[in-house]
């Protein structure tokens, strides 16, 4: 009896957990019927190489969500940053100063949306939406709607040590990725700027009584994701060795999505760091997956959109006191009611 | 581990204490303040003292400017005029703050806005004046063994099943008014605010509140009560200021007058300025 309550009080305790019993479900469900393609090696190398962009957007994506406000336009940084990035080294600038520049102007982007946001008080998600917009019309007139091909970039430092191959095989992308899931992870859950963030998620009265400041926080939070943002195009730029006016452009959805799979929840007040690496490898993993089953392109989007339903749901079920349903459920199903026990 | 606590409190204890306290018999004493906002008064000529362990209750109807005058007392924002003195020591409205009123040892426990609901009892406690590590992280290990201490000693906290790492939506109304509570008691304030702070609780919820602010009292520290109900605030308070239209039009010390004699006073207050309207 008491098995199965300890049982989910446990999967709903460890921060991220119910969301990775779903991907490994999920992988689990990819192997029996394609068991040639994902007992390989080589599908999660290529998960690996193609995850970390929107996995790198989604943890920035968490805190501004925790923070109860969202960001639209995060897609057009990935585009302008890519683009700093590829035309400095067109122009025989070295690579460092590419990124730093990509950096550097998605942090300004970033910084300008938190200003909309915190001073002028434009709610999020018309200010960033008005940014996205405005960012991409930039990055296009500066690129003058061309796209840069950078593949002699292949062989310097930076793009070894962002976008190599770590022995010939471990996109170094991934481990970048992780390692700022840890760190996003410890500045979220053990640092004052995080706990100010969740306060201000939870309630924005109660954090500014207690002497938080709550406009420079939203600030700082914004030039975050812009910084962050900035990052995802330079390793996505990096990796494709090209650059393209339009880039970043589908990465909204999908993104979002991550966020909501892991458990992070759309009232603001809590993120969950670990679920939202989880979420991105799911929602970058469904595609390949399902089409490398045979089950045809055209399922993709039901898969998709059923894997999704199904892991909100789950976190919904679990954070909200769903635990003790749950588990008088499973009690129920494993020891039949004796009159009166209830 | 009583050792390792008393370690960790006491240069919290020395941030809040500051020496030339403990003389001036006044924990508070506003001279002359007004508000404007615009060209609407809300605040006129307040001149009000407490005293270094006194309760005072502030009673006045909707609208008297109660609210107006916690705001700036707790920083939230500057008087158009007039001076606050905390300890014997004038206040510089410019840099007054929400974090120098807790420096100066207010602290207000609000009717709703005291907790974060969904962030755990441990948080709630530091929340805004974290013990850190080097960079701004937090010292998990040290503020959850605190918060336990303020929930055990300070605020008597036997709720079953409510441990520090407990979210604060699982709390009774009247045990987030006790976290509050005892938040402000260990952050060593010497004027605890209480603005409304039974509004929309049970009767059994109101009576954990009252005795939490009769720690206030056995601990030697000043509050100001500020409630609509004339009994709660008639049980706990030494003396009773009356406010109305942005005014304080009485002051009456508890010795002085009886439950009944105030109820009707403020009755009767209340009749006479109809009375007023209507000639």
């Amino acid at each position: 009896m008491k098995k199965g309550s300890a049982f989910f009080s446990v999967v709903a305790r460890v921060e991220g957990l119910p969301i990775a019993v779903v991907l490994a479900a999920l992988y689990l469900v990819f192997i029996i019927l394609t068991p040639q393609v994902f007992l390989g090696y080589r599908i999660y190398m290529s998960f690996f190489q193609t995850v970390p962009p929107q996995l790198v957007l989604a943890l920035g994506l968490t805190l501004v969500i925790t923070a109860g406000e969202i960001d639209l336009s995060f897609p057009a940084v990935v585009a302008l940053s890519g683009f700093l990035f590829a035309w400095s080294f067109k122009h025989g600038l070295p690579p460092w100063f590419g990124f730093l520049a990509g950096l550097a102007g998605g942090g300004l982007v970033g910084y300008i949306n938190g200003v909309l946001v915190a001073r002028v008080r434009v709610p999020s998600i018309m200010a960033t939406l008005a940014t996205q917009f405005f960012w991409y019309g930039v990055t296009i007139l500066l690129a003058g709607g061309l796209q840069l091909d950078i593949a002699a970039v292949i062989p310097t430092l930076a793009h070894t040590i962002f976008t190599g191959r770590l022995f010939g095989v471990m996109p170094t992308q991934a481990l970048w990725a992780v390692g700022l899931a840890a760190v996003m992870w410890f500045i979220l859950n053990r640092h004052k700027f995080g706990e100010a963030i969740m306060f201000i998620g939870d309630n924005a009265e109660v954090a500014r009584v207690m002497g938080i400041n709550v406009e420079s926080t939203r600030v700082a939070l914004f030039t975050l994701m812009g910084l962050i943002a900035g990052f995802a195009g330079l390793i996505l730029t990096s990796e494709i060795n090209v650059f393209y006016p339009t880039q970043g452009g589908g990465f909204l959805l999908p993104v979002m999505a991550a966020v909501f799979i892991g458990g992070t929840s759309i009232a603001g007040g809590n993120g969950v760091i670990v679920g939202t690496v989880f979420g991105a490898y799911i929602i970058g993993s469904l595609e390949a997956g399902v089409v490398a089953t045979g089950v045809g392109g055209y399922w993709v989007q039901l898969v998709e959109g059923l894997v999704m339903a199904a892991s909100v749901i789950l976190n919904i079920v679990i954070s909200e006191g769903g635990v003790s349903v749950l588990s008088r459920a499973v009690r129920k199903w494993t020891v039949p009611d004796r009159p009166g026990s209830s | 581990m009583p050792d390792n606590l008393g370690d960790t409190s006491a240069p919290l204890m020395a941030t809040a204490a500051s020496e030339g306290r403990a003389h001036d018999p006044t924990a508070l004493g506003m001279v002359g303040i007004e508000k404007y906002f615009g060209l609407v008064c809300a605040l006129r000529n307040i001149n009000l003292e407490v005293g270094r362990n006194e309760i005072v209750g502030l009673i006045g109807d909707n609208g008297a400017g109660k609210s107006t005058l916690v705001k700036i007392l707790t920083g939230v924002f500057p008087p158009t005029r007039g001076e606050l003195s905390i300890a014997g020591r004038k206040v510089d409205w410019r840099g007054y703050s929400v974090l120098s009123a807790h420096a100066h040892g207010i602290e207000t426990v609000y009717q709703d806005k005291s907790l974060g609901e969904k962030q755990a009892l441990w948080r709630n406690f530091f929340i805004g004046r974290e013990i850190t590590l080097p960079f701004g992280f937090i010292n998990v290990k040290r503020e959850k063994e605190i918060a336990q201490e303020i929930m055990l000693s300070t605020i008597g906290f036997r709720g079953k099943g409510i441990t520090v790492d407990s979210r604060a939506s699982k709390l009774s109304g009247g045990e987030r008014q006790g976290v509050a509570i005892g938040r402000a008691m260990h952050f060593e304030a010497d004027l605890i605010i209480l603005d409304e702070p039974t509004v929309a609780l049970s009767l059994k919820e109101v009576r954990k509140v009252l005795n939490f602010v009769h720690k206030i009292k056995e601990a030697g520290k000043a509050s100001i009560y500020i409630s609509h109900d004339i009994q709660d605030v008639y049980e706990i308070s030494d003396r009773f200021i009356v406010m109305d239209r942005g005014e304080i039009v009485a002051s009456i010390a508890k010795k002085d007058i009886s439950l009944k004699a105030l109820d009707e006073f403020l009755l009767e207050y209340a009749h006479g300025l109809k009375d007023k309207e209507q000639s």
